[in-house]
Parts: C-alpha cells; structure tokens; sequence
C-alpha cells in the first residue's frame, strides 16, 4: 500500500492497445509504458465467450530502461506463451483453470466484436493475487463497417449471405464448413470484410448429417444463388470449404455440369467422395471404416487410420485430373482427423498424370492439426463432437502444437487472401496477361 | 474500354479508429498511371453533408497509398495521410456557416471512402464510384463509461476510462455558445483521463433561475471528481477553451477549493474583472462591445473587445500566483478573442513573478480560434449564438486550412504529453 505521498507522486502505468477496435485477423500492438525500469510484470488477456466460457492468455515481461514493455518487440519470458510473440495474447487463448472439457472458441453472432480485456499485471509469479496496474477493453470484429448481413432461405437453400460495402460488383465465394454441422458465419463475414460476397452456406444440423437431404443439387442451386447476385460478377465466384466442406468443394469443380468455379479453396480436406453417390455416400464410407476409429490415452477419437482406409479404394475417390481451375489446399501434418497431406499427394498425383498440375498449389504445415481457422484464433486440438453415425459425443482429436498451429493459420490465411485476389479480382498489369 | 476500371480494390486500416487516430487509405489493382480521385463523404447529426477529395495517380504496380502519395488537387495537395478529413467542406449548395461537432458521442461518425475515375472536382454524388468503403470513427474508445452528473445542480458527463483505475481526472470547458459537448472529454477518457465535460453557462439551475453561475459550481464540479472512487483526487486537470480559459485562469490562480495538478488553456484570455462573478465578467465584455468589428462578410470580429491588454491589475487574473503547469495553445489568426496579445502579457506577468518555468506557450500562425482535437475541419466562420443572448450572428473564428490542421494535430499531442506528464 502506497502512503498519501506516494499516490500524489508515483507513475501510473499506462496500457494502450493500438487499434482498440479491429478486424480478427488485424495485428495490434499492445505497449505498456511508465513503468520503472526493469519491472517485471505480466500481461494478460480475457474473453468471455458467449457459451459463457472464460478464455485467457498471458505473458512474462521485464520494462526496458525507458520503463516500456512492447508486447511486439519485447520477449514473452513465460506464461501461455515465449518469445517474441505480437498477437499471442490471442492465439494462445486457452480456457481458464476449470472450465468445461474440450471446448472450442467460435462467434456465432458476427454482427457484435469479441470483447477482450487487455491488462497488465504486477510481477510474474502469483500476478493475480493482485488487482491490475491497468486494463483496457479491446473489440475483435468479423465485419468491417459497411458489411450486410442477408438471411437466405430461397431455392430451397438455407445459409447467409455477405456483402462488402460499395457499389460493387464483387467476385463471390461459397464458403463451406465441415462434419458439424450448423450455419458457422464467421469466416464469411471476414471474406465480405476482404471484397467478396460470401454465402456461409447451412447443409445439414449438428448430428444430423445421415439423415440430411443432401443432393448434389442443394450446393449447385447454392452456388448460383451467389452468381446470380446482382452485385456479384458471375464469372468470378469461387468456391472455400473446409474438412467436409473441402470434400464438397472438390466434388463440384470436377463432378458439377452446372457450376463452373472461377478457383477453389480447401482447407483440411480430401477427395474421397464416390462419384455419383450423395454427401450422405460419404458418411456411408465412414461408417464402413469405423472399426479403424482408434482413441489416444486420454481417449480421444482419431479417425484418420478411417481415411487411409478409404483411400486405399480407388472407386471412392474423386477424379481429380478432370478439374479445370486453379485450387490451392491447405493441411497439417499433424491432422488426426483425416489423412489430408496423404490425400493431397493423391491428388498431385492425378493432376500430374491429366497435366493439370500447373492448376495446383499445396500449403503444408508442420505440427499443425485439422481445424486450420482465421489466424489469432485459439489452437482447438482437442475438442467436443457429436459422431454422426453413432449421435455419441466425443472428444474428437484434431491434432498440432499450438504455436506452430497458429504460425500455420496466419501464414495460410495471408496465401489464401492473395490467391483469391489473384483468381478472382481481374489484375489489369500487362505482367498478369502473359 | 470504355466500360469503368473493375475490381478496384480499396481499402482504410484501421476501419474503426479513434477521431485522433491516423489511417492508411489504400488504392490497389488499377491500371498504372491511372488517375483518380479519392473521396470523403459525411453526413453529420444535423443532416448536413460534408466532403473532401484528392487527385492522384495510380504508381507502376497500379497503386495508391494516401499516406506517401502526393494529391495533386482537390481540397488538399501533396502528401497528407488524413486530409481526407480535415480538408472536409460543406457540400455545394449547404447552408452558410455550418459548424461539424458530435453531439452523440455513443455512436462513431461515419464516412464514406470512394474511389473515382479520372480527376474530378464536382457531382460525386450523381456517379457510382469504382469503390467504397465506411469508416468509422470514434470519440470513445470500447470500455470507456459514460455518465450523466446531476449532483449539486450540475449539469456534466463524466467519462471514465476502461479499467479498474484509479485514474487523473480533468475539468474539461467549453465557450461562449454553452451547451454541454461530450467529444473532448470523451477523447481524453479514451486516453485514460478521467474527464467531466461540464456546463456552465446553459446548465439546468441557470436556464430555471435565470442567472448565471457562480464559483461554487466549478467548486462542486471539482469535488464530484475528486470524491469519485475511481478519481485520484490529487491529480485533477483542467482545461478551457475560449471562455473556458477566463474560469480556468480564475480557478487556477485564486481558488481555495481547486487544487489543480496543471491547467491547459486554448485561445483564451486573463482579462477578466478579478473580483467579479460571472454575471460582472459577461457584463464587463457588454461593455465594450463597441471595440466588435466586422470582415468585409459582416462577420463579427470579437478579438478587440478585451485590447487594448489593461494594465489595471484588477482586470486581469494574477497568473505570477500560479503553483501549477500551465499550458497555453494559442492560435495567432484567432479572430475571435485575442489570444496571441494575451499569452505575451501572461508570459511577461509570470517572467516579472518569478514562475514563468511553468509556463509552456504553443504559438500557431494562421491558426484560428478554434484548435479542437485533430482531423475535423477548420471552421473559419460559423453562425454563433452567445449564451446570454438572444441574437445570433456569424462569427469570425479564423485560421487557414492546412495552418490550422496542423495546429489542431500538434496541439493535441502536445497537450497529451503535457497531461501525462503532470497526471500520471
């Protein structure tokens, strides 16, 4: 406790965060100044989920002769995270000591920012015995300023529709997510934020995909509710999916006679899809392979011995000499949920042997999982899953080592924002014509 | 091709920043050397449109960034990362003397960014841009609380900042139109500063007893803040603009309540009867309201009112008395009270006391009276209502577009640094 004197006389710590208000996946820098130098202390992150979880993060700091610590010069000496780490205070997010197992960190409501409050603490060990020096709230958003949020329900097509500020037209996407199921928003929401009109398109409820009315049909008639737009240039929509949702993607731009995708995007994905058959085939395939489902110690599900399994039949996957746009996938060497580098080496294969490998572009990350998200979201290697097949809830592993992980989510994110500006906004220097 | 570029791209980082925060406006995928114009659009609260455009051109890789690229023309030249903003004018066709001020600070103010073909000047509103983006800009930043003060008659906003503090606070004053205006304080709790916008020429008792304050409600409005239990209450600011200068100086030099850690004062004056309350001090300027002169627009001009600077030391508050800082903004072309005539005599009066090493004076040619925080437009001349009266006229402020800007911007992190470094 500080005498009378001292409150008159000693130097408050100032905390500012630089921007307070930004887009998910917008660098900050947080900097913590007037401290007297050499001081050690902690810096930490919190964020109350809106399943009502209470995520943190922190690391150890020392002030610099000037009495500074700046989170994206300075070294992190501990905590949640080590080293020079400019966003770590949000990728290495994990939920606090307590909480619920195998939880999993996703905005459902894209129309209000993350809230995140940004403290700094007094001395390493122990730093929450005390209230902190300071504390500022920052806002994390999926939508810029000017983004629409537009409910679809036409055609028989259930998702929502994104569209960036402006006059237009845009190049559009549809934009798929995996064997959860639901109407997952988020990714959407930033692509729009980025110039693309973007459907985050609804295919079946969690747990409900054996029974899902899953024609080919559904994400053709998808597709061209995004092409149609009339703020969307129809030759310019591309397609982005995700684990389940890659496997859709890839079926349409080789398989579809209806849609024609400028480019594709597949994260976490594989070719596995028998041709002719509906997405609930694939389940089909699945449920034929469960006996391959082994668990860790901890029990956790591993499917991916299922995948090697179904890859081993040539009938079951996708001819992907046949494609005629550019693709780019992205996968972890560490995904435990599905063999999808093995699959991506499939796939070269099929192109080289078609001569369409020039169409083709692999990103491949060490110690990185299955559930590669926009960067400075938390790593989820382990987390709750309801299995189709069996309505049982797991914990469903799906692998990596968080900082490489989240290393493999900013690094992925920037390619795939430079690859769909490439494939889908026309570059008008002559250098591109050639 | 005569069909519009497409696929620009256009970007503004941040999107959402605070009203003295920079941004970068980026121009990407057009054709190199292509030349186009870059556009600010806002429609404030009272409905009034306002804009700001700038020429340039498209570099080798089809590039425009706002932030290194000179404009070549418009409402700004050369290289100025934020004259989109403070370059913003009325319309064509707007009412005369219309002012930009934020009276709802809870939500930001929007503008709309564009991009258009070619170098253009006029009818932006009748062409569909190559692109557009909205902006947001804020007073408050996320966490900061608003509160209305209604305690011992005042009418004030307390704006806390995020966090468990405890926190400096300040007395933040406005002029001689009244009203309570939230932004500054606002801006400065985003900083950290626990600050409570007060008024004191319009506040409720005034308006229902009709007259106006007297000493003891800045003495009211200081102890609202230094009992608040967030609020270190020996760390307390104040600062005045305009009339807000004449009650800060006062309380500043004479008050036995106000113990200010320093005192920050824009275009303002210690002309003042020392010994009157307000009621003598507004009755002092009537008195001299033949000194007003006017512009060749028949604005008023009001610096000479309080020249030539007396010599009668009852006429001017003592500042050789003062024991605090003291920050002086002074904007040199200030038409409205005589700012620059001012500061010398206070700096000659501290100088000849023995406490001039308190003393900091910001001198800004062709600045205007009205230094505000930075990247909203100079106002030159506006209509103004003075509190007491029931006439409205338009008013001379001053100040030369881009001389002014400048101040507004230097000033404020000036006055930023001068705050922290006697706050915190």
């Amino acid at each position: 406790l500080l005498s009378p004197l001292q409150v008159q006389t000693a130097a408050l710590p100032i905390l500012s965060v630089f921007p307070s208000r930004a887009l998910v996946d917008e660098k900050f820098k947080v900097l913590v100044e007037n401290l007297p130098p050499g001081c050690p202390v902690t810096i930490h992150s919190l964020h109350h989920s809106e399943d009502q979880d209470y995520w943190e993060a922190y690391g150890h700091y020392i002030s610099d002769d000037r009495g500074k610590v700046s989170v994206s010069d300075d070294l992190s000496f501990g905590g949640t995270y080590t080293g020079k780490e400019p966003m770590g205070l949000l990728w290495s997010m994990r939920p606090v000591l307590g909480s619920r197992k195998g939880l999993r960190l996703r905005k459902m409501n894209v129309c209000t920012p993350m809230l995140m409050d940004i403290s700094v603490y007094s001395r390493h060990d122990g730093f929450r015995d005390q209230a902190p020096l300071a504390s500022v709230l920052i806002e994390r958003w999926y939508m810029a300023p000017g983004v629409r949020r537009i409910d679809i329900r036409e055609r028989g097509v259930r998702g929502t529709l994104f569209i960036p500020p402006g006059p237009g037209p845009f190049p559009g996407l549809l934009d798929m997510w995996g064997g959860g199921g639901g109407l997952l928003e988020y990714r959407s929401a930033l692509l729009a934020s980025h110039g693309y009109v973007s459907l985050a398109l609804e295919y079946f409820s969690p747990g409900q995909l054996q029974t899902a009315d899953l024609e080919f049909n559904y994400f053709e008639t998808a597709f061209n509710i995004v092409k149609d737009h009339p703020q969307v240039m129809p030759h310019r929509v591309g397609i982005f999916g995700l684990s389940l949702g890659s496997i859709v993607t890839m079926a349409l731009a080789v398989e579809s006679r209806i849609v024609r995708p400028r480019c594709c995007v597949c994260i976490s994905g594989n070719h596995c899809f028998p041709p002719g058959r509906t997405l609930a085939g694939i389940t089909g395939e699945v449920d034929m392979n469960y006996d391959k489902v082994r668990v860790d110690e901890n029990n956790y599900h591993i499917w991916r011995d299922v995948g090697l399994a179904i890859m081993k039949e040539p009938s079951s996957k996708l001819d992907m000499g046949k494609i005629n746009c550019p693709i780019l996938l992205v996968n972890g060497h560490d995904d435990q949920n599905w063999p999808t580098v093995e699959s991506a080496e499939d796939i070269a294969e099929m192109m080289r042997a078609a001569g369409k490998e020039h169409l083709l572009t692999r990103l491949e990350y060490p110690d990185t999982g299955h559930l590669i998200e926009p960067p400075f979201s938390p790593h989820f290697r382990a987390t709750n899953f309801i299995v189709n097949l069996t309505k049982e809830k797991v914990i469903m592993l799906w692998g990596g080592q968080t900082k490489p992980h989240s290393d493999a989510q900013e690094d992925s994110w920037r390619r795939i924002l430079t690859f769909l500006q490439q494939h889908l906004y026309c570059s008008p220097s002559p250098k591109a014509r050639l | 091709m005569d069909r519009k570029q497409c696929c620009v791209k256009l970007s503004v980082q941040p999107s959402r920043g605070l009203m003295d925060e920079k941004f970068i406006v980026l121009v990407q995928n057009v054709w190199p050397g292509f030349q186009l114009t870059v556009h600010a659009l806002h429609q404030c609260e009272d409905g009034h449109s306002w804009e700001a455009f700038g020429h340039y051109t498209a570099d080798a890789t089809g590039t425009v960034n706002v932030s290194e690229d000179p404009s070549l023309g418009g409402t700004y030249s050369g290289v100025e990362p934020m004259g989109l903003l403070w370059s913003l004018r009325p319309v064509p066709g707007s009412k005369p003397g219309i002012r930009m001020r934020k009276m709802n600070v809870q939500t930001p103010m929007e503008v709309t960014i564009s991009v258009y073909q070619g170098h253009q000047t006029e009818g932006f509103v009748d062409q569909v841009s190559l692109a557009g983006v909205l902006v947001e800009r804020w007073y408050m930043a996320p966490g900061v609380h608003r509160i209305p003060i209604t305690e011992g008659g005042l009418t004030a906003t307390l704006f806390l900042p995020p966090g468990p503090g405890p926190f400096p606070g300040l007395l933040d004053l406005w002029g001689g139109t009244g009203d309570l205006l939230e932004y500054r304080a606002a801006l400065l709790a985003s900083h950290g500063i626990a600050s409570l916008a007060l008024d004191y020429l319009t506040p409720k008792i005034s308006m229902e007893a009709g007259k106006l304050v007297d000493n003891e409600y800045f003495e009211t409005a200081y102890r609202v803040l230094q009992q608040h239990p967030q609020v270190l209450g020996s760390r307390i600011a104040m600062l005045g603009l305009s009339f807000g200068c004449s009650v800060t100086l006062k309380m500043a030099a004479y008050s036995h309540v106000l113990k200010l850690r320093c005192a920050v004062c824009v275009n303002g004056s210690h002309v003042q009867p020392v010994d009157g309350s307000m009621t003598e001090i507004m009755h002092f300027f009537r008195e001299n309201v033949g000194k007003v002169r006017f512009s060749e627009e028949k604005e008023v001009i009001w610096r000479n009112l309080l020249l030539p600077i007396p010599t009668d030391p009852s006429l001017k508050v003592d500042v050789g008395r003062l024991q605090c800082p003291l920050l002086l903004v002074v904007g040199e072309d200030d038409q409205n009270w005589p700012a620059y005539e001012s500061a010398m005599d206070m700096k000659e009066m501290m100088e000849r006391a023995g406490n001039s090493h308190l003393l900091t004076i910001l001198w800004y040619p062709n600045a205007g009276h009205l230094i505000e925080p930075p990247y909203t437009p100079l106002v030159r001349a506006s209509t103004f209502k003075p509190a007491q009266s029931p006439e409205t006229m338009m008013a001379l402020w001053g100040g030369e577009t881009v001389a002014h800007s400048r101040a507004q911007e230097d000033a404020w992190r000036k006055t930023l640094v001068f705050l922290r470094e006697n706050l915190f």
